[in-house]
């Protein structure tokens, strides 16, 4: 089973920042785990991308990392979830989200000061940082996230995809070591969706940032993440460097049958190969599949 | 008669000193699929609240299945539009997701709500959730309950507004199958998205907003594949079309398979 590429088996995990061991979550009252037998290991500075049906597992995987499981959700919980070398089980929610920023998939459930600058502002001021300190966070963050223009704005006055630039600032001011995004580009128009992933690229290898996001448009993703895990009915069938796993059309078989849809150029590259034609890597964008056809030439047939 | 018309409408928020919608004018037909698209803050939305009267023209004259909307109540539209917001949390507010589907069914006096509930359930692959709270389905599945309530009572015409959301590739087949089946049965359905592969994929007619005003409006593979249209919109080009202007092909491909092929053409290779 090539659940047990490197990210399970912990192999190539450079200096690990979350490692899941034997972990199975089952929610008080459901008949089934919502996660089960989680082997896995994030590194420091990777960026990864967690793929899923609905209902497949991703939410619970992710709050299992910021201890809104077991802290808040309740349910029987085997296994561990280190963060940063903190038991999960063990430590406050409080004290993982000095270290782990968490953006929802529904900005409404993290907005709600009477304005962006002090939305923005409002966990540093929790973290009891000093005044200095907190503005020059909280314009980097601005900055950043492309929304000094909407400071003085109240949530209200926000259109969606506003919103989720001020929580994804929000997310970002407090420095995190690891920044979790909830399908953080559902609400955004497609070029708004991609500065805004570029964005978290380039602010992952700037910062040595561990990114881990939720997301159904992979065409906008792939480009850019290091690592994807795919999850079906709770369990891992899927994890590994893209470009590797997506040579095999067994592997793009699992993860249609996982209901995850690959980029239309990944299905074009495999079509031309079983017609015999050999190609290099599997392309992730247009372009790179452009370069690959214009490349090859009718003797690598 | 047309489904929906929009005559020199504009409309502005009381909060904002531009308007939402610009002199926006339209007749979309009984059994259309239209795809509403553009950047954020376009006024998209505001649109497709017009259509359930929701919201009323400041100027124009906005007409639904032939009746004016300034004279409709939105009780009374609502019979023939169901709308499915952009997030669920605004329109999901039953006990149960059994009795939010029901909640429709008799305000509207459907015939044998209990069944046609459990029934609209089960397409949605929902019934086994019938009887927990809708919030606490997943952020997927919330979404595929506000489209069955509105489904259910089969109201004439059904505004989405992004309905692929958190949805995978086997519900988006699904959604894709029921929007073409419900066009067959001469209704109507408005998808505003940015789910470009989606649309393509759909192949609907397709509105284009930027700043309140409409800028194209057209079949999908002529407007997606304006490269001026789609920067002045925020919007990328879906993969297909992006393969087809980058190769220089005049009509683009509907699918991977078809691409393969042309490309096995186009380089001689024998298939």
């Amino acid at each position: 089973m090539s659940s047990n590429l490197d990210l399970t088996s912990g192999q190539g995990c450079g200096k690990p920042v979350v490692i899941f061991r034997d972990f199975t979550f089952r929610y008080r009252d459901a008949d089934e785990d919502a996660l089960r037998d989680i082997d896995l290991c994030f590194e420091r500075g990777g960026f990864y991308l967690v793929a899923g049906a609905t209902g497949s597992g991703k939410t619970t995987l992710l709050r299992s990392m910021i201890g809104l499981i077991p802290h808040v959700y309740e349910g029987e919980y085997s296994g561990e979830v280190v963060v940063l070398g903190k038991d999960v089980r063990g430590t406050q929610i409080s004290e993982l989200a000095r270290h782990v920023g968490y953006v929802f998939q529904n900005p409404e459930n993290q907005i709600f000061m009477f304005s962006v600058e002090r939305d923005v502002a409002f966990t540093l001021e929790n973290m009891g940082l000093p005044p200095a300190e907190i503005k020059r966070r909280v314009e980097w963050a601005l900055e950043t996230t492309g929304i000094k223009d909407l400071r003085d704005k109240a949530p209200y006055e926000l259109s969606d995809g506003q919103k989720q630039r001020v929580a994804v600032a929000g997310a970002l001011a407090s420095e995190p070591e690891i920044l979790i995004l909830d399908e953080p580009t559902s609400l955004l128009d497609p070029l708004t969706a991609t500065t805004v992933l570029d964005f978290v690229e380039g602010l992952s290898k700037m910062l040595n940032l561990t990114v881990i996001a939720v997301e159904h448009r992979l065409e906008l993703l792939l480009p850019k993440v290091d690592f994807i895990i795919a999850l079906k009915d709770g369990r891992v069938v899927l994890s590994g460097r893209p470009r590797r796993l997506f040579e095999n059309e067994v592997n793009i078989n699992r993860l249609k049958a996982a209901g995850i849809a690959v980029p239309p150029v990944v299905d074009i590259y495999h079509e031309v190969a079983k017609r015999g034609i050999k190609m290099e890597k599997p392309p992730m964008t247009v372009d790179e599949l452009v370069s690959i056809i214009k490349r090859i030439s009718p003797v690598d047939r | 008669m047309s489904a929906i018309e929009f005559d020199h409408v504009w409309y502005r928020y009381s909060s904002h000193q531009d308007y939402a919608l610009k002199d926006v004018t339209v007749t979309i037909g009984k059994g259309e699929i239209v795809g509403v698209v553009g950047p954020n803050g376009a006024g998209k939305t505001t649109f497709a609240k017009h259509i359930n009267g929701l919201l009323k023209p400041d100027k124009g004259l906005v007409k639904v299945l032939g009746r004016d909307t300034k004279d409709e109540s939105v009780a009374r539209l609502s019979r023939d539009v169901g709308i499915i917001f952009q997030n669920p949390h605004h329109q999901l507010f039953s006990e149960t997701v059994s009795e939010e589907v029901l909640f429709g069914l008799k305000n509207f006096d459907v015939e044998n709500p209990g069944l046609v509930a459990e029934r609209v359930l089960e397409d949605f692959g929902l019934l086994q959730y019938r009887e927990k709270p809708p919030l606490s389905l997943s952020g997927g599945e919330k979404k595929r309950l506000c489209i069955a309530s509105a489904i259910a009572w089969d109201p004439k015409i059904l505004v989405l507004d992004e309905p692929t959301v958190g949805q995978d590739l086997n519900n988006k087949r699904q959604l894709l199958d029921l929007i073409v089946s419900w066009s067959q049965r001469g209704k109507t359905a408005i998808l505003v998205s940015h789910d470009m592969e989606f649309l393509w994929a759909l192949n609907p007619r397709i509105l284009v907003f930027s700043k309140g005003r409409i800028l194209a409006d057209g079949k999908v593979d002529v407007v997606f594949t304006d490269e001026e249209i789609l920067h002045e919109a925020s919007l990328r080009l879906p993969q297909l079309a992006e393969l087809a202007a980058k190769l220089g092909w005049k009509n683009p491909p509907r699918t991977p398979s078809e691409a393969a092929k042309r490309i096995l053409e186009v380089k001689g290779w024998p298939m």
